[in-house]
């Protein structure tokens, strides 16, 4: 699946936070290749979302660097780009999908409008091409297309949740971020948020980081693991291997609480 | 000492009392060089100490001071609101800014070196002799898409424009058109989304390449901003919806004018209807060399209203 001589994807190298005295995350080291899905586990506090966004390039952390290997110009520093060159980055190669959707939708613009904006953001600029578009996308993340100009204030919290993600999906990024994107939603609408997650990820080749405090999510989704406590990786490694036969008391906690109710 | 026409007045002494132009010449080189800057930067966005004015906001106060920062003892000043010179607005701040200054003032826009307006540029081509300074109710275009000014800042920076696009894609996504009639988004230069302030789309074509001085002040939100002489203004659209301006049907009743911006108006009390020339200097030039339209002896009626 990975080519083992292949450069990462992404590579944190000692990625530190603190907010003032309070520790955020401690001295990470990642590395995730193209298609590969990784998961982030740990109990609420462990520095997970902190880690999240020091990745994606919208919390430059105290000490520590993210390298991200772009399509044309090698392995950047993504703290070292201008922020022109950072935010291009954003909207064409990532994708970010929020825990509230909220956060990653306008309540106010369409559906047809919250998918397009990526396109126009960079350059697209026919309405009928961009409409085409996202009703395509619409339909793959299974939203009515004849929904398209209502409001997403007007969708359900599973329905927003796939709207966020063909709002991130439109541009074809290769790397998608996301912090607890099945939290908040009911168990059966978690399961076909899921199913439609894992399905995008393995059609697309997508690399995915994703924060979770369910492990259900990662077992179903991610293809390795790395397990937080108190701001620091604990342990690491293939899913089925970390969750299946933990080597960390913490990790056993975990799985012993959550898999064996 | 010369008359500028029919509703003009001739230059005089300022009223005893205040400085010239009203505002104090410490006040008035603060506001020139945010002007300074503006020019420098077209379509950028320049904040300013403003100062308060002894009329409220939303009468033009913005205006104002960008106009009491570049007047001079020589201008002409004509002041116009939605085309029309003798609007309560209009009459009130000419008469402010004629009180003291005591220049001269027209209603002729070939006579003005410098026009103050709301809601309208002439429809005669203005001149590089000439400043045109806009009132702005609120000079953010990006504001209506995304309210947190930090945040519209570092769009600007980045040039960072993809909203101004999803509110036209709404536009047409709810009308089937770009249903935007006023304060239509241009990009000035090839660089800056501005707020043309609210004028008619029908103007926006005006701007571009302009051989007057443009100089636009919004109070409330103390900014000033400028299209310098013969600079690009392209308003934004779609490929497969261009920028259209206004059109009618009808031409102006009195003067016949067939390219002009028309109002419609009310010259009875039976509902009867024309539409007249919103610049209504214009329509009067167009009559005073000798063009009617379908009713032309109807002039007084739409005075009265
Ligand atoms: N904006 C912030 N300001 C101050 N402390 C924060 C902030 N965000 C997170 N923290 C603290 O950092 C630690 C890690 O939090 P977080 O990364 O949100 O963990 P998780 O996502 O795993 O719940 C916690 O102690 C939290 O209280
Ligand atoms: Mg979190
Ligand atoms: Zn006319």
């Amino acid at each position: 699946m990975t080519n083992e001589t292949e450069q990462p994807l992404l590579r944190a190298v000692g990625v530190s936070h603190w907010y003032g005295g309070t520790l955020g995350c401690r001295d990470v080291d990642l590395d995730l290749h193209a298609g590969e899905v990784l998961g982030i586990v740990g109990e609420s506090g462990s520095g997970k979302s902190t880690l999240l966004a020091c990745l994606s390039a919208r919390l430059r952390p105290a000490a520590g660097r993210v390298l991200y290997r772009t399509r044309h110009q090698g392995t950047v520093d993504i703290y070292g780009l201008g922020e022109a060159e950072r935010r291009l980055l954003m909207r064409t190669d990532w994708g970010i999908v929020h825990q509230n959707p909220r956060d990653g939708l306008r309540l106010a613009v369409s559906a047809g409008g919250n998918v397009g904006e990526r396109l126009m953001a960079v350059g697209a600029r026919h309405y009928g091409r961009i409409r085409e578009t996202a009703r395509a996308w619409l339909e793959r993340v299974e939203i009515d297309a004849g929904r398209i100009d209502d409001r997403p204030d007007t969708f359900s919290g599973g329905m927003q949740q796939r709207l966020q993600i063909a709002r991130n999906l439109v541009t074809q990024p290769r790397l998608v971020f996301m912090d607890e994107p099945t939290g908040g939603l009911d168990v059966s609408v978690q399961a076909r948020l899921l199913d439609l997650l894992r399905g995008l990820v393995a059609d697309l080749g997508l690399a995915a980081v994703v924060v979770t405090h369910d492990l259900a999510v990662t077992r179903l989704l991610a293809h390795r693991l790395l397990v937080m406590r108190r701001g620091e990786v604990v342990e690491s490694g293939l899913t089925d291997q970390v969750l299946d036969d933990p080597q960390h008391p913490y990790t056993q906690l975990l799985v012993s609480s959550v898999l064996q109710p | 000492m010369t008359m500028r026409g029919m509703d003009g007045s001739t230059a005089g002494a300022p009223l005893e009392g205040y400085n010239f132009a009203y505002l104090d010449e410490q006040t008035k080189r603060m506001i020139r060089r945010a002007i300074l800057k503006a020019v420098a930067i077209p379509g950028h966005q320049v904040p300013f100490g403003g100062r308060e004015m002894p009329l409220p906001y939303g009468w033009g106060t913005g205006g104002i001071q960008v106009t009491a920062s570049v007047i001079g003892p020589d201008d002409v000043l004509k002041v116009i609101d939605q085309g029309s010179d003798d609007t309560t607005n209009a009459v009130n701040i000419r008469r402010f800014l004629a009180r003291t200054t005591g220049v001269a003032t027209t209603g002729r826009t070939a006579e003005a070196t410098l026009i103050q307006t709301r809601h309208r540029i002439p429809e005669r081509p203005l001149r590089e002799d000439q400043i045109l300074v806009y009132q702005v109710p609120i000079p953010e275009p990006l504001r209506f898409m995304e309210p947190r000014e930090p945040e519209t800042r570092r769009m600007h920076a980045l040039a960072d424009y993809g909203v101004m696009h999803v509110k036209l894609y709404e536009d047409i996504a709810r009308c089937g058109r770009i249903s935007t009639a006023y304060n239509y988004p241009v990009l000035v230069n090839g660089r800056y989304v501005m707020a043309p302030s609210p004028i008619p789309k029908f103007d926006n074509p005006k701007m571009d390449r302009m051989p007057a001085l443009q100089l636009f002040g919004a109070g409330r939100e103390k900014r000033i901003y400028a299209v310098p002489p013969h600079t690009e203004v392209k308003s934004l659209d779609f490929e497969d919806h261009p920028f259209e301006v206004q059109r009618w049907d009808a031409c102006c009743a009195l003067c016949g004018a067939g390219d002009s911006f028309l109002d419609e108006v009310v010259v009875d009390d039976r509902g009867g209807r024309m539409f007249v020339c919103s610049d209504s200097d214009h329509c009067r030039e167009r009559r005073d060399a000798g063009h009617r339209g379908p009713e032309p002896e109807a002039v007084g009626q739409v005075q009265e209203i």
